[in-house]
């Protein structure tokens, strides 16, 4: 099955959150208060690798698995919709200290009140789905 | 004579806390990995996938997907819960996150003991603050929780999307909403958070 795959850079993915200490609310309430240069770094980083991998596969054409080629489908600029939304989703980030990702990682470390963040989470996403009409985008 | 009580060799290299910018390129790993396998790296999209798949769609056409779609997401939020069982448990670090000073000062100030008021002691989430018996903690984990979910599908997209997949494509739209993120970490870290937990 196709899907195991992703199940494994799954653990991937949450082997590296969990060793980077991205997903410790200390971390990000030090991040927030300028006091430490460490996620900094690590998103700095993550960023940096992660253009130039793209910047390399889109450069000598390099085919995904599925034999497509690398692209990103852009979304249409609107400051009001961008800044609203990300400072919503900053609030939270800042509140209960993990953004989706580390949310799971954290449930698998055995947080369980992580499992009502994500509660949150859903309610807040269903939420979006019924009010959208009426937001600005 | 000292007793050598910690793993050793590979596992022991493992288990120690990464280096940030070892921590950057794991991630820019998994950046490559799923778009060399066709997707691109998004954890949010799984809120809704799973709002879909609750039955949200005879509701509403915005939870109208295909679920076949999207049951790579689900299996790479997944192995990320496995992920963080083993990171945590099988490599755990020989001491809790080495937070700065300055903010073990600051937490010490609004109430909060580090690593104390972590219970399993890594110095991932304050369960002093955020537990069950605690009607405000209970509080402030729904309401964060929705605030993030509730913006991530208003920008479509989180931090993976956006501060990590977005900037890496070079996307004005995600630079914004990055700036998005820090005004409203920045307003709840120092204006609202203290007051809240000073409550």
């Amino acid at each position: 099955m196709k899907n195991i795959s992703f199940f494994a850079v799954g653990i991937l993915f949450g082997i590296v959150m969990t060793k980077s200490e991205a997903i410790s609310w200390y971390r990000i309430q030090e991040m927030f208060r300028f006091e430490s240069f460490h996620m900094y770094g690590i998103i700095g980083t993550a960023v940096i690798f992660s253009a130039l991998i793209i910047w390399a596969m889109k450069k000598f054409k390099m085919r995904t698995l599925s034999g497509t080629a690398v692209s990103y489908t852009p979304m249409k600029l609107s400051l009001p919709r961008h800044l609203l939304a990300g400072s919503i989703f900053g609030l939270g980030w800042a509140l209960v200290g993990c953004c989706p990702g580390p949310m799971y990682v954290l449930l698998g470390q055995g947080y369980w009140i992580i499992g009502l963040v994500i509660v949150g989470a859903l309610l807040g996403t269903f939420t979006y789905g019924q009010m959208r009409q009426r937001l600005p985008h | 004579m000292e007793l050598i009580s910690q793993p050793q060799g590979f596992l022991a290299f493992l288990s120690q806390p990464w280096h940030w910018a070892a921590s950057g390129a794991g991630i820019a790993l998994v950046v490559f990995l799923l778009t060399w396998m066709g997707r691109s790296f998004g954890v949010s999209t799984s809120f809704k996938a799973i709002c879909a798949a609750a039955g949200a769609g005879k509701r509403n056409e915005f939870f109208n997907i295909n679920l076949k779609d999207e049951f790579w997401r689900i299996a790479f939020v997944l192995g990320g819960v496995v992920g963080g069982f083993i990171g945590a448990h099988l490599l755990t670090s020989p001491e809790p996150v080495a937070i700065s000073q300055s903010t073990v000062e600051y937490l010490a100030s609004v109430g909060v003991d580090y690593p104390g008021s972590d219970a399993q002691n890594l110095g991932f989430v304050p369960t002093s603050v955020f537990n069950f018996g605690s009607l405000k903690g209970l509080l402030m984990a729904l309401a964060g929780g929705f605030l993030v979910g509730f913006g991530a599908r208003y920008g479509d997209g989180c931090t993976s999307g956006h501060a990590i997949s977005g900037l890496a494509h070079l996307q004005l739209p995600s630079l914004i909403t990055v700036i998005g993120f820090f005004i409203g970490g920045l307003f709840m870290a120092h204006l609202v958070l203290p007051w809240l937990l000073a409550l």
